[in-house]
């Protein structure tokens, strides 16, 4: 048996070999992220139940034991056998066609992102294009799912998501240059490569209000509050899927917290040094194993982004849809313009990241 | 105040201020019960499912002066008498609503002879359209199946009577 595998795949060629591995890569990636989304939910009602001085699930047991793990599969069972309604006056090929084309732009986005110095599906050169063009793409599914719905308040939500994105969006693409300045490199691999040496050489330090800019829109971005106007329940339902039931529903849930892991972990790669240690370099402590660069540091880090949107989530109100647009285009958009000065300036006299840029040029 | 305010503003200091709250008590001890394993204490005074009580003699306490039936808010107590076989008066059907019911408990104040009472139980349920109305049996079942209960309740709460 195993000899008549390991023939196969010695038969393959290079490029077959290549294949097989980026596939097997993609499901098991696809895979972890979706158990990752389903404990991401628990994890959620958890801490905003911590939070409001509640316990949280603890009903649902796995094998008799862990109270309340049991909780995102019991969901999941319960949304798999409810019916999926579609509304009589909707369009029923872009009703169905919305939810999908909300989640895979969330799932296809980890394709470029590595996850330590070498596990990483594609080291594609202009990674973060493709995570900007995919991260729009989403947005699509939201306004495709109001408009089709064919709902006065799925629409009122798609609409107030469109304008949300195009904003929001702006400031996000604004912090990002600044992050392509410091690290000249549009490849995620070389972007936290450009970060080494400790939690002070990352990015965070020196675009400490681009790190801000950067996560607050990308809350605005996946719909989280307080920007979650766009399925607003005290105004609007469900926003832009009141429509839908079922497993379509939970298609639209799989999307935003995949989003959200994604928003947290893309944090983790701009700002704070994917796979590296925030020790490295410092003196015994660094030399030791925790100041070795791994899987483990970027999924920290990505956790401990992670729970800030449910830290907000348990804290903030609602913004107000005109406020939501003040601080989108009158405050994150100049606050990225005048850094992105500052940082000019910072490169022009060879300070920070640029002074190592400069280094690694000679 | 005009200078410091956009400061404050950037600096995002209310929004951390807040965060601070929420962060206390996400460490803090947690109110909720796990209620069927734990639950809450209990007064003696608890308004729950009514009951109607015997003399220790076996003798039926309710003389059906129809007293609870009048003072009842809800209008949930129907009453019907008739002279007893041993010449006293009694009640031929003593029904209480329980979906009418409000428990607000002067039935039990207005009763002269401590007959029907409210007690402590409240985890029941009906699964059939008519259990919610409770005959006279049902209520003297309950009573007798909880004398012990009801008599320990009115000692704890007679000094205060």
């Amino acid at each position: 048996m195993l000899q008549s595998i390991s023939d196969a795949w010695n038969s393959l060629s290079a490029y077959g070999q290549h294949t097989v591995w980026t596939t097997v890569w993609t499901i098991a990636i696809t895979i972890v992220l979706i158990l990752c989304v389903a404990f991401t939910t628990l994890w959620e009602r958890k801490v905003i139940g911590w939070m409001q001085l509640r316990r949280g699930p603890n009903r649902v047991r796995i094998l008799g034991m862990f109270p309340g793990m049991g909780q995102p599969f019991a969901d999941v069972v319960k949304l798999l056998t409810k019916e999926v309604i579609i509304p009589a006056n909707a369009n029923k090929f872009l009703f169905r066609l919305a939810p999908m084309i909300a989640l895979i732009p969330a799932f296809a986005a980890w394709a470029v992102i590595p996850l330590s110095t070498t596990i990483v599906v594609s080291k594609a050169n202009a990674g973060l294009l493709y995570l900007l063009s995919l991260s729009s793409m989403g947005v699509y599914g939201v306004i495709i799912a109001g408009w089709a719905a064919n709902s006065k308040y799925a629409f009122l939500g798609a609409m107030r998501s469109a304008a949300q994105m195009v904003a929001y969006e702006i400031a996000m693409g604004f912090a990002l240059v600044g992050v392509i300045i410091a690290s000249q490199s549009l490849n995620l691999g070389d972007i936290i490569e450009r970060q080494q040496g400790g939690f002070l050489a990352w990015n965070w330090f020196w675009l400490f209000p681009l790190m801000i800019v950067y996560f607050i829109s990308g809350v605005a971005e996946t719909n989280r509050a307080p920007f979650d106007v766009a399925e607003g329940e005290s105004e609007i339902v469900a926003g832009f899927h009141v429509e839908y039931s079922g497993i379509a529903f939970a298609l639209f849930f799989l999307a935003e917290y995949a989003n959200m892991i994604l928003i947290s972990a893309l944090t983790a790669v701009f700002f704070f040094g994917g796979w590296l240690s925030p020790v490295a370099g410092y003196g015994a402590l660094g030399d030791s194993i925790l100041g070795q660069p791994s899987l483990g540091w970027l999924l920290l880090k990505t956790f401990l982004c992670l729970f800030l949107f449910l830290w907000f989530r348990a804290t903030f109100p609602r913004y107000r849809y005109d406020q939501i647009m003040r601080l989108g285009w009158k405050v994150l958009i100049p606050v990225t313009i005048v850094w992105i000065g500052v940082e000019m300036v910072l490169a022009w006299y060879k300070v920070g990241p640029w002074a190592r840029v400069a280094l690694l040029a000679h | 105040m005009a200078v410091v305010n956009p400061f404050k503003t950037l600096l995002l200091t209310e929004l951390l201020k807040g965060m601070m709250v929420t962060g206390r008590n996400f460490f803090s001890t947690k109110y909720t019960l796990n209620y069927p394993e734990e639950k809450t204490p209990q007064s003696p005074r608890f308004r729950g499912l009514h009951a109607q009580r015997r003399y220790a003699n076996g003798q039926e306490r309710c003389i059906a002066c129809k007293l609870c039936e009048a003072v009842c808010p809800a209008v949930c107590i129907t009453i019907d008498s008739e002279v007893a076989p041993d010449g006293t008066r009694r009640t031929s059907r003593y029904d209480i609503d329980l979906f009418k019911c409000i428990y607000c408990g002067f039935c039990e104040e207005a009763c002269p002879v401590d007959a029907i009472v409210l007690t402590r139980i409240h985890e029941y349920h009906m699964e059939h359209r008519g259990e919610n109305i409770m005959s006279k049996d049902k209520l003297l079942a309950v009573g007798e199946r909880y004398e012990a209960m009801i008599a320990a309740d009115k000692a704890a709460d007679a000094p205060y009577r």
